[in-house]
């Protein structure tokens, strides 16, 4: 009998099994596909409870549907706005929306820090409403703590690029005042093809007020001084003329910086 | 010899890409004379040079926002394009009795359908193109401002790597695949709204049911996990995820145009597994319809 010839209800169960068989053979490579993209760092954003409290019921169906990078897209509109009005805690609340919604985008994770490490920190810190310093410091501690937690997450997410390792870098060397993880991350950062021709020397600077590592970063130093002409900034060059001195470099070893500081700062 | 060309002129062929693309032509016509068509585009590509001035308000990385709304509002439009525009057709077509008068003549139901379809295809595309170049004209001019400002800013020293890393935001050639992505997902929804078409005796019940379908088919891919790593309890919810997992499409592998959005380069053989499996969608969901339109008394 042919298709034609079978009555209604049988037709209609054959598309329906033609459904069904189509639906099991596609499995697979779905599942595999999927696996593969999550391997390169797709699709990794989450979509939980905690988000759908953030973003609102409306807000959570176009994120279900395909439209997550919108939707991070108006709430960080929305976390411009409450920094306009100095709202940290609800800065807060969106920034951790935001960064669920597009975890593969490197600038919220880098502003989010900065605001929480850099704004809120200092707002805590300059407090007027709070007469206790130690409070205010706690508070500021915090804050950048919570920075500190939205770099080492977004790095997580993407590991393949340099910024992120860059901030967590400035991070620790400009407001944690932690030297050594500071040259860490820095040479992290470094170690990424697209991170900035500075980064490495940023490390090095990092790693000599790092106790205990002062030949390693006069080594570093020296490396870089013999890189290129361009490196030659005066910092590297007072540094290798102070660790030249405190680590008793033999004569025949050491250079001599004289000229290269009469050239000034490398253009 | 008369006799010859006159039995070649009559010889019935069972496909004619002929007829097909005639179909198609006239799918073509009859969609962009509507006005929705019209309305959609416009709002569409309005949408997209807004973005031009939303970037302005925010601090942050402007070409990011920029490109988001872009793909998005692409994405929203062409899916809005796919589902009014294919559940409209056959209704359409049933109501002038203009399908009685094609499929009277030697015209197979195949041909019909797959003329339809393809006549939705080439819209979408035309839609796409358009959207897409307005997409790159708002990024070529943000592009402009933005190396103007670097170049005024920067030292002379860092000049150059900063101006090409705002190139490296504005416009690069891993949009392209986002595009693609984003026109196949449209096409994967127009076949899927087909497929309802064919057994539905209205269009607003094609265009409720292939909205949940699209609304499902992100969530296909959590389902689809749950039961195949057997983390289900009880034989319903079992069946339940099974019956999700099995009917409806991927469509969250398409969500893969929010990370190229924000510079994530896509491998060309993810690219070319994933265009793969929207075009197995399309000539999946195209034979079901094809055997659901069969079977539909006229």
């Amino acid at each position: 009998m042919s298709f034609s010839e079978a009555s209604p209800l049988r037709r209609y169960l054959l598309c329906c099994g033609l459904l069904v068989a189509f639906g099991v053979a596609k499995l697979p490579f779905e599942h595999a596909l999927t696996r593969d993209l999550h391997a390169a760092h797709f699709l990794q954003y989450q979509l939980n409870l905690d988000v759908r409290a953030q973003v609102g019921q409306m807000g959570f169906v176009a994120a279900l549907s395909g439209y997550r990078a919108v939707v991070a897209d108006y709430l960080w509109i929305k976390n411009y706005e409450a920094w306009t009005r100095t709202e940290w805690g609800r800065m807060k609340f969106l920034m951790d929306a935001v960064t669920m919604l597009q975890p593969r985008a490197m600038t919220f994770w880098d502003d989010a820090a900065w605001h929480m490490a850099w704004n809120a920190g200092v707002a805590a810190r300059e407090n007027p409403h709070e007469p206790s310093e130690l409070l205010r410091m706690k508070a500021e501690r915090e804050y950048i703590e919570t920075g500190e937690r939205y770099l080492l997450e977004g790095i997580k997410h993407n590991p393949d690029r340099a910024r992120l390792y860059e901030r967590l870098g400035d991070l620790y060397a400009r407001k944690m005042f932690d030297h050594c993880r500071a040259a860490e991350a820095y040479a992290q950062a470094a170690a990424h093809p697209d991170a900035m021709p500075y980064v490495k020397r940023e490390g090095a600077f990092e790693l000599a007020k790092c106790p205990g590592h002062e030949r390693e970063a006069y080594d570093l130093l020296m490396r870089l001084y013999r890189l290129s002409e361009r490196e030659r900034v005066p910092t590297l060059l007072r540094l290798i003329e102070r660790f030249q001195t405190e680590l008793n470099i033999p004569a025949e070893e050491r250079v001599d910086i004289t000229e290269d500081l009469k050239k000034g700062t490398p253009q | 010899m008369t006799t010859q060309v006159s039995a070649r002129a009559t010889k019935h062929r069972t496909f004619s890409f002929g007829r097909v693309s005639a179909i198609a032509s006239n799918t073509i016509l009859e969609l962009i004379r509507l006005k929705v068509f019209y309305i959609l585009v416009l709002f569409a590509l309005a949408v997209i040079a807004s973005s031009l001035f939303q970037a302005k308000i925010t601090f942050q990385d402007q070409f990011q926002i920029l490109k988001d709304v872009s793909l998005g509002a692409m994405s929203i439009f062409t899916w809005l394009l796919a589902t009014l525009s294919t559940a409209m057709l056959l209704p359409k077509d049933i109501e002038d009795r203009t399908l009685y008068t094609i499929l009277a003549k030697p015209v197979p139901r195949f041909e019909y359908l797959l003329g339809k379809l393809l006549g939705v295809m080439v819209m979408l595309l035309l839609a796409i193109v358009l959207m897409s170049a307005m997409m790159v004209v708002v990024l070529y001019l943000r592009e402009t401002v933005v190396a103007a400002d670097e170049v005024a800013q920067t030292p002379p020293e860092f000049r150059a790597q900063r101006l090409a890393e705002v190139r490296a935001s504005a416009f690069n050639p891993n949009l392209i695949p986002g595009v693609l992505v984003v026109y196949i997902k449209a096409v994967v929804i127009a076949t899927v709204t087909l497929l309802i078409s064919t057994f539905s005796s209205s269009w607003i019940f094609t265009i409720f049911i292939s909205t949940a379908v699209t609304l499902i088919g992100h969530l296909q891919a959590t389902a689809r996990e749950v039961w195949m790593d057997q983390q289900v309890h009880g034989f319903f919810t079992g069946l339940f995820t099974a019956a999700i997992a099995i009917l409806f499409p991927d469509l969250q592998v398409f969500s893969l145009v929010d990370d190229i959005a924000v510079g994530t380069a896509v491998p060309l053989i993810l690219f070319v597994k994933a265009f793969g499996l929207g075009t197995t969608y399309i000539v999946m969901y195209f034979v079901v319809a094809y055997f659901s339109f069969a079977s539909r008394e006229l």
